[in-house]
């Protein structure tokens, strides 16, 4: 099982300039948003919009289409494995919003008496320690699952 | 107005940061983790708190408890319904994006208001 964390610079060279300025575009405008919610209604609705999915769909697309491009330079239809590409890295958003509820819950506790500098800092390490053992975790239960059913299978 | 282009501009910033990160890393389920990375939180929570304070900042972070608790059922929801059945991922984020706002202020109406 191919699970090991590895870091593909080369990666980079698959996206084009206008999907960074996308990404660039929407977290531009979500935190533009967030700021202008907050003039007009108040700290507690515009901290909602801090936990929005702001570059999801276009990550997402991004993802699926890049992963279809690869199986279809083999001859071969990537539609569904594209899908699955996309689905796989929502999963791990998922796992992930639980580090940034931790990130939230740090700053809810500890901005009003501590450094910002200091508690933000420390949410953001936290926020990565969350998700990466929520993620390992995962990982560790699906081996485990798979262990089970093909032993199963042999019985 | 100058306030609204340096949110943009450091908000932009940050997700794009975060974005690269996600973009380089493998597995996809790894990489994923970035999809959820606190940088519009990061760049909006540093200049309220410059601006307004820290008070401020407290209470648009035990909002964003609810946005986060959103965004789980928001990611697992797209990635099951990814998983089986044939609809595009743009298609699948953006029908399930009222769901995010549903649960958002569904849970602010409950718990915050």
């Amino acid at each position: 099982m191919k699970t090991a964390v590895r870091m593909n610079v080369s990666a980079l060279r698959d996206s084009t300039w206008s999907q960074f300025a996308l990404r660039f575009l929407f977290g531009g405008i979500v935190t533009a948003i967030a700021g202008l919610v907050a003039q007009h209604y108040g700290p507690v609705i515009a901290g909602l919009l801090l936990a929005f999915p702001a570059i999801f769909p276009a990550s997402a697309t991004l993802i699926e289409k890049h992963e279809k491009q690869e199986k279809e330079k083999n001859g071969m239809n990537g539609s569904v494995r594209g899908r699955q590409a996309a689905s796989v890295d929502a999963a791990g958003s998922a796992m992930g919003s639980l580090g940034l509820l931790t990130f939230a819950a740090i700053i809810w506790q500890f901005v009003p008496a501590h450094s910002a500098a200091v508690v933000l800092s420390a949410a953001t390490i936290v926020w990565a320690l969350v998700s990466v053992v929520v993620w390992q975790i995962r990982k560790r239960a699906r081996i485990v699952r798979t262990h089970a059913t093909s032993r199963a299978h042999h019985l | 107005m100058i306030q609204i282009v340096i949110r943009f501009l450091v908000g932009g910033a940050a997700v794009s940061i975060f974005a690269l990160i996600g973009d380089v890393l493998k597995p996809k389920s790894f990489a994923g983790l970035f999809g959820a990375a606190p940088s519009v939180a990061l760049a909006t929570l540093a200049l309220t708190v410059t601006t307004k304070g820290a008070s401020y900042a407290a209470l648009e972070a035990r909002s964003m408890i609810v946005g986060a608790i959103a965004f789980f059922i928001f990611a697992s929801l797209v990635s099951w319904i990814l998983m089986r059945y044939p609809f595009s991922a743009l298609w699948v984020t953006l029908c399930a994006m009222p769901f995010w706002f549903a649960i958002a202020f569904g849970l602010w109406a409950v718990v915050l208001r």
